[in-house]
């Protein structure tokens, strides 16, 4: 047993090594991956997050004069490493958590609760967290799962003008808790819609799906809806385009569009679709900035080539939601220094228009934004875009527009109602404005 | 010099077949439980109780689970991340049935639960042998897992798929749950697993584990003196299944708070623990601390040291991890084969002779 008192003494020398940032700076965790099978869209989401706040700090001297700092700690898209991140960084004054991962997220809303620091899940983790009165400390804005699921659903019927009836649907999904996120609600949308709902789930990590396309192949759904991440979005399109799977009937949500999953399968992956809730491309005046500030200067997180791909922009985007939220809260609690509760009160009074957007360099880029006590899901807005092969590009082929409120609150209330009985939480109270 | 047990006499039976008979062991183990369980509660963060202790002591049972089986009874099993998420699974069911059950009755009837689930998956060994008998196991594996992503009762209809535990006491006090205070969850997992690893090395020092050890070293040998393969097998098998699938309650409701199965319980977690019996050393209680303390605590330190200490990059690090935590284990395997629990054994002769080696 000898060992093991000295492994614990060299394990105790070990973690009073870890350096402290200074108590002065604005710190932004970011519980990032950049390896395993998920690390190659875990990393381009990294750059965006720590190149917008390196770019405040370079041409703004920070976020209201205080600098941000972006500690990283390496999850590899693991729960228990993210329990672990968790823990070893909200000591440091860890400001808002955002970790990329719905099993991680669905981890850390207890956590992050009873400690009192706000977690931002844009896009993914558990979506009845916008019922800000059960989930105090979760923000799940500017749109959620089951928001792309019903855009993804309107574009369809808009595709078959307007009528959905007996179509076939196939919904090929991570066989995890992020895919059978949207799974009620197009249970829901297929009631209403009357087309028929098919369930394909693929096992982490995905490469092989072979079973999967052989099915829809003999099935030949009328559209094919995916819920993936990481290298099973790459599989799946190379195996749509070797089944000659009509590439604009296959949609995926936001997770499985991005350059990293459509360039694999080379001009088979032309026409394929995915919804999204913001802008694609570098040509916003904000990347101007961000090849001067950050990416000439040597500052750039990764490589600087990862600059303007979808995922990048979303990184980037998130990381520019996370600093509005913290000037919000510096204006409002007139302090510099914010704490982890200041922040959240922050972010639930975030406002962001357009003109705004624009001033910050990105017109047009997202919605408009309005964080309220009762809602912290955003307006719930999304776009199709599509891939064009040859010019390597995605393109916005449709308008921003609304999700299916009606089936969407009524399952947000429940979900999240379940939640609040399950762990007896009390509804925040959200009259003192 | 330092270590010896000349002159340690006893004058009853009772004295000359206790625990540990030598009086520098007993001191040590005693003054390492005091350590524990009177230093370490007051000094505790949630730092240490998430990233350290907690999974220290949770993979620490499972080891001594799979030790029982693989080590003491010779039967290779790859299912041991399946039979966690029995009694996760489990516990989540007992859990949200009964809210006013003591989570210590929960992670025990959790165990037993498993138990019975490892004997119906430990029929095939007693046709079946050596890597025929891994194939039997893993099968279980992802049988188990399929199972708990499969059929919505196991988790309660939730709409993606996840079981999180709710809060839940002991005589009051909240040990799941995010409210838990560390120094609570800390001694409810510390107490299981002392506890049950003096059961363990009680068992394998007795007639049931004489019996297994029989078996491991030469099964129609062991039937020919009377042994019965039937009765040792399948008590192995049980035995070591309420160890892991305690283990797999604890991981569950008191360390992560919440899983998925094909996540929390995949194949990789059944070779990590397969891992830790052979590095830490098959057939040796204090073996399975050791591989668990190697694989689990290990990483850890490697991060604070290139992360925190040197400041390096968090995805060079990571892999830099694998390689070197990779490294260390052919290191051992080559240096050591019979683990470091054999390495301890070494360095008690050495301590015993010194400083005359001759």
């Amino acid at each position: 047993m000898k060992l093991k008192t000295l492994t614990a003494a060299v394990v105790a020398a070990g973690l009073l090594v870890t350096s402290v940032p200074a108590l002065a700076d604005l710190n932004f965790p970011m519980l990032s991956y950049r390896t395993g099978a998920y690390g190659a869209n875990g990393a381009q989401f990294a750059d965006g997050y720590a190149d917008y706040f390196t770019l405040l700090n370079e041409r703004d001297g920070g976020i209201g004069g205080v600098k941000a700092v972006t500690p990283e700690c390496e999850t590899g898209y693991k729960t228990d490493k993210g329990v672990e991140c968790y823990e070893s960084t909200k000591g440091d004054g860890a400001l808002v958590y955002q970790p990329l991962s719905t099993g991680i997220t669905y981890q850390l809303i207890p956590k992050v609760t009873q400690d009192n620091i706000p977690m931002h899940t844009m896009g993914y983790g558990r979506t009845s967290a916008a019922n800000g009165k059960v989930f105090s400390n979760v923000f799940n804005y500017p749109a959620n799962y089951w928001d792309a699921a019903s855009v993804i659903v309107k574009h369809l019927s808009d595709v078959e003008k307007g009528d959905l009836k007996g179509k076939k649907i196939t919904l090929v999904y991570h066989n995890s808790a992020y895919g059978k996120e949207p799974i009620r609600t197009l249970e829901e949308l297929s009631k209403k819609h009357g087309f028929e709902l098919k369930l394909l789930p693929v096992d982490h990590p995905g490469q092989e799906q072979k079973s999967q396309w052989l099915q829809i192949r003999r099935e030949r759904p009328d559209f094919v809806i995916m819920y993936g991440w990481g290298v099973m979005n790459q599989v799946a399109i190379k195996e749509a385009a070797n089944i000659r799977f009509p590439m604009e009937n296959f949609v995926g949500v936001w997770w499985s569009g991005s350059e990293n999953d459509v360039i694999p399968a080379g001009e088979g992956a032309n026409g394929y679709k995915a919804v999204t809730f913001h802008g694609v491309g570098a040509d916003y005046p904000i990347f101007k900035d961000i090849a001067k500030h950050v990416k000439d200067a040597g500052k750039a997180a990764g490589d600087g080539s990862n600059i303007g791909k979808v995922l990048y922009n979303r990184g980037m985007y998130a990381a520019l939601l996370a600093a509005e939220a913290a000037a919000t809260a510096q204006k409002m609690h007139d302090t510099k220094d914010i704490t982890s509760a200041q922040m959240r009160d922050g972010m639930e009074n975030l406002k962001i228009d357009e003109a705004r957007m624009t001033e910050l360099g990105l017109p047009g880029f997202g919605p408009e934004i309005n964080v309220t006590c009762e809602n912290h899901g955003g307006p719930g807005l999304a776009a199709i875009q599509q891939w064009d092969a040859k010019a390597e590009q995605w393109k916005l082929i449709t308008e921003f527009v609304e999700s299916d409120r009606e089936i969407i609150d009524a399952l947000i209330a429940e979900d999240s109602a379940a939640y609040a009985k399950e762990n007896k939480i009390e509804d925040q109270d959200c009259s003192k404005g | 010099m330092l270590y010896r047990e000349a002159g340690d006499f006893k004058t009853s039976y009772a004295a000359d077949q206790q625990t540990f008979p030598l009086k520098l062991d007993r001191w040590f183990v005693w003054g390492v439980l005091a350590f524990a369980f009177l230093v370490v509660p007051f000094f505790i963060n949630d730092y240490w109780e998430k990233s350290v202790l907690l999974p220290f002591l949770v993979w620490s049972m499972a080891a001594l689970g799979l030790n029982i089986l693989t080590g003491y009874c010779g039967q290779l099993s790859l299912g041991t991340g399946g039979f966690m998420a029995v009694g996760a699974y489990a516990s989540y069911k007992l859990m949200v049935a009964f809210p006013e059950l003591n989570m210590f009755v929960v992670v025990i009837t959790s165990g037993l639960i498993t138990a019975m689930v490892g004997i119906g998956f430990g029929l095939p060994s007693l046709r079946i042998k050596g890597f025929y008998l891994a194939v039997a196991t893993l099968a279980a594996q992802f049988f188990l897992v399929w199972l708990f992503n499969k059929v919505p009762w196991f988790y309660n209809y939730s709409a993606s798929g996840q079981i999180s535990a709710p809060e839940r006491t002991v005589f009051g006090v909240a040990v799941t749950g995010a409210a838990a205070p560390s120094w609570a969850t800390y001694l409810f997992c510390l107490v299981l697993v002392v506890v049950f690893a003096y059961v363990a090395r009680n068992l394998t020092r007795g007639r049931l584990g004489r019996s297994w050890m029989a078996i491991r070293d030469m099964d129609i040998a062991a039937e020919i003196i009377g042994v019965s393969p039937l009765k040792a097998k399948l008590s192995a098998f049980a035995i070591s299944s309420f160890y892991i699938g305690m283990s797999g309650a604890m991981l569950f409701a008191v360390y992560l708070g919440s899983a998925e199965p094909t996540e929390a319980f995949g194949i990789d977690k059944s070779f990590l623990v397969l891992f830790m019996v052979i590095v830490g050393g098959l057939g040796s209680i204090l073996g399975s601390f050791l591989g668990a303390a190697f694989l689990i605590l290990f990483p850890v330190l490697m991060k604070n040291i290139m992360v925190g200490g040197f400041g390096w990059p968090a995805d060079l690090a990571a892999h830099l991890e694998l390689v070197f935590i990779g490294g260390l284990i052919m290191l051992f395997l080559v240096v050591e084969p019979h683990g470091l629990a054999q390495f301890w054994r070494i360095t008690k002769e050495k301590l015993r002779l010194w400083p005359f080696p001759h």
